[in-house]
């Protein structure tokens, strides 16, 4: 294990101009029992990923509230992190073959990395199935741990599932981020929801001329309707159907398509979906394929930004935080009620849900038919963002399973 | 200028939401849900979920409602949901009550659709709530007026829409200090007169403040 290092400090002052000194004010009361207490976060990667980049955002503001947070990444060899994305698929559902070296690997590396950590903290959180066994370690001094899933566990593989539930079930508390993905487990199950963070390059606000010269950059007519899907190329995000959804689209309207997503060329299933998706597009002047880099949180933000309308259209999702990226930019979003999209997304109100290419596509043409709803729905967006999904509501629902489970015990 | 006896103590409420065990596809299982679940679960779907949405001022009443229109496509039952006025109830078991009579007529008045299943499942969860002084406390009306211009959203849907079953009667914190403290009935009837349904709760505290400078003005 390795502690990391984190992004620097944005002073609470800046976050309370955005959201209100009675806000941040809140955040200090919360803070003030759990002062000179130590938190521990354990995840098992320093860099990608959605865990790690809100760990990293929600460390500098956990110490601008002098809370005792450390995290710390957890290390093994490519055969632990072979079986754990075989793991990850077979959790998502995907065919899995259990083998019995599979979770003796995996307990072999968790014994290794608990034998180097003195996991002592009074709070512990362990993020996600790879560490989970690390509960083996827990010492009999009455700290608390609580388990956070990021993945869907709606429909697990049997045998990988029965095999974690066992750790699980012994930690104080597990937190998911749908109600849909919570299993039959003897403790209290919480739902705990990713953020973004406003400040952050993502998320922040651009000069203007930032955005035109990212539209210039990879020719986008800034004067027709863009639509845009930001999503690393997985089918599970569904491209293809991105793309029938703005033919019918285009029938009706003289708009324009962007799927961004992050490089496939260190991923061969990335590159192979890319490679459908641009036979899919087959040459088309107005459907910009746009493969950008592992980190490009300006050129996202700036593409958000100049969207007339966002779409999320995946088939099985996590959370999907980029629905809230484009909701913060006060954008319309049509997205599939999947996974927890409809968290984000109540229908009508914050965005549009669909349930197939024709439904997301009779959405997009209602939205461009009706730009004051349009208008509306982002507004909506954008005050729900701010409301249940910034790194400082994370924080205090952090705070308050922590002062929570205190309190059970 | 008038000084309460007895301050003003400001506190703030977190909530965690907590995934129960109970979910429900069809409106005759949502009839059950109701009818079982915790009074933790009819808390938060109705009155917190005011706090987490309150900036929908436009057909959003509650969770119940929500999921009748956008997932049983049942907008006549959804209507009769989101009518229900959390301000109207001193108790959880009251309001479970006409949750329960308002699905179960339906169900009666409509056996074929009872059984039908919704696009997404409604699933029960509890509000776990954890309360911390906010570091504040009014004397003055004043004094009370800095403490709500400051607080947070929380704060003020703590004082303002969760109290009623705290105080287990028709008003809330605020208006009940404003009446029992300082002596100022009118304006603690005006200020529990504010429609929490078609205001944000930062419109509802903007006219709280105007209420407290009219009668500031009047002194």
């Amino acid at each position: 294990m390795s502690e990391v290092a984190i992004a620097s400090r944005i002073p609470l002052e800046e976050y309370a101009a955005l959201l209100g000194e009675g806000e941040i004010d809140e955040l200090r009361v919360l803070a003030k029992p759990l002062r000179g207490r130590s938190i521990e976060m354990i995840n098992s990667t320093a860099v990608g990923g959605g865990v790690a980049e809100i760990l990293n955002r929600l460390l500098p503001l956990a110490e601008e509230l002098e809370l005792n947070m450390r995290w710390e990444v957890m290390t093994g060899g490519d055969d632990f992190y072979g079986v754990t994305k075989a793991f990850h698929n077979a959790l998502h559902g995907a065919p899995y073959h259990a083998d019995p070296k599979d979770f003796e690997i995996f307990l072999a590396c968790n014994e290794r990395n608990r034998a180097r950590l003195p996991l002592d903290a009074e709070f512990m959180i362990i993020h996600d199935p790879q560490p989970a066994a690390l509960i083996d370690g827990r010492k009999k001094n009455g700290n608390h741990w609580a388990w956070r899933c990021h993945i869907d566990l709606s429909h697990p593989n049997r045998a990988v599932w029965d095999f974690l539930d066992k750790f699980v079930a012994r930690y104080d508390a597990a937190m998911f981020s749908s109600p849909e993905f919570s299993r039959a487990l003897p403790i209290p199950q919480y739902l705990f929801y990713p953020a973004i963070d406003p400040l952050s390059e993502k998320n922040r606000e651009l000069e203007s001329g930032f955005v035109a010269r990212t539209l210039a950059q990879y020719q986008i007519d800034p004067l027709r309707p863009i639509l845009t899907q930001i999503s690393r190329f997985d089918r599970l995000k569904d491209p293809i159907g991105v793309i029938r959804a703005y033919r019918i689209v285009k029938r009706y309207f003289d708009c324009q398509l962007v799927l961004a997503g992050g490089s496939a060329s260190d991923d061969p299933e990335g590159a192979a979906v890319l490679k459908e998706v641009v036979q899919e597009a087959n040459g088309e002047a107005d459907i910009h394929i746009i493969e950008l880099p592992a980190w490009a949180p300006l050129e996202v933000n700036a593409l958000q930004r100049a969207s007339t309308i966002v779409i999320q259209k995946s088939l099985r999702e996590g959370f999907g935080l980029t629905v809230s990226e484009a909701l913060w930019k006060k954008k319309p979003v049509v997205a599939s009620a999947v996974g927890g999209i409809p968290v984000q997304i109540i229908h009508k109100h914050t965005g549009l849900l669909s349930h197939s290419v024709e439904g997301a596509a009779y959405q997009i043409r209602y939205l461009l038919s009706h730009p004051e709803i349009a208008a509306k729905l982002g507004e909506n967006g954008y005050e729900h963002v701010k409301e249940n999904f910034l790194i400082t509501q994370k924080l205090k629902r952090y705070m308050t399973l922590l002062l929570a489970m205190e309190r059970a015990n | 200028m008038e000084t309460a006896e007895t301050p003003f103590e400001f506190f703030t409420v977190s909530y965690l939401t907590r995934i129960g065990n109970q979910s429900a596809c069809t409106l005759t299982e949502f009839l059950t849900g109701l009818q079982q679940c915790s009074d933790a679960s009819i808390f938060h779907h109705t009155f917190q979920t005011l706090s987490s949405h309150h900036f929908l001022t436009e057909g959003f009443s509650n969770d119940f409602a929500q999921w009748a229109h956008a997932d049983a496509n049942r907008e006549d039952l959804a209507e009769q949901l989101a009518a229900l006025d959390v301000r109207d109830y001193l108790s959880i078991a009251a309001l479970r009550s006409d949750l329960c009579r308002v699905v179960g007529d339906y169900c009666a008045a409509h056996p074929a659709l009872a059984g039908q299943s919704a696009l997404e499942r409604f699933y029960f969860c509890e509000s776990v709530e954890v309360t911390l002084p906010f570091g504040l406390t009014a004397r003055t009306l004043e004094e009370f007026r800095k403490g709500i211009a400051h607080l947070s959203h929380a704060s003020f849907y703590f004082h303002f829409i969760s109290s009623r079953l705290r105080l287990q009667l028709q008003t809330n914190d605020f208006s009940h200090w404003l009446a029992d403290g300082l002596g100022l009935g009118a304006l603690a009837d005006s200020v529990n007169h504010i429609d929490i349904y078609t205001n944000t709760l930062d419109s509802a505290r903007a006219q709280v403040l105007r209420l407290i400078d009219g009668e500031e003005r009047k002194g």
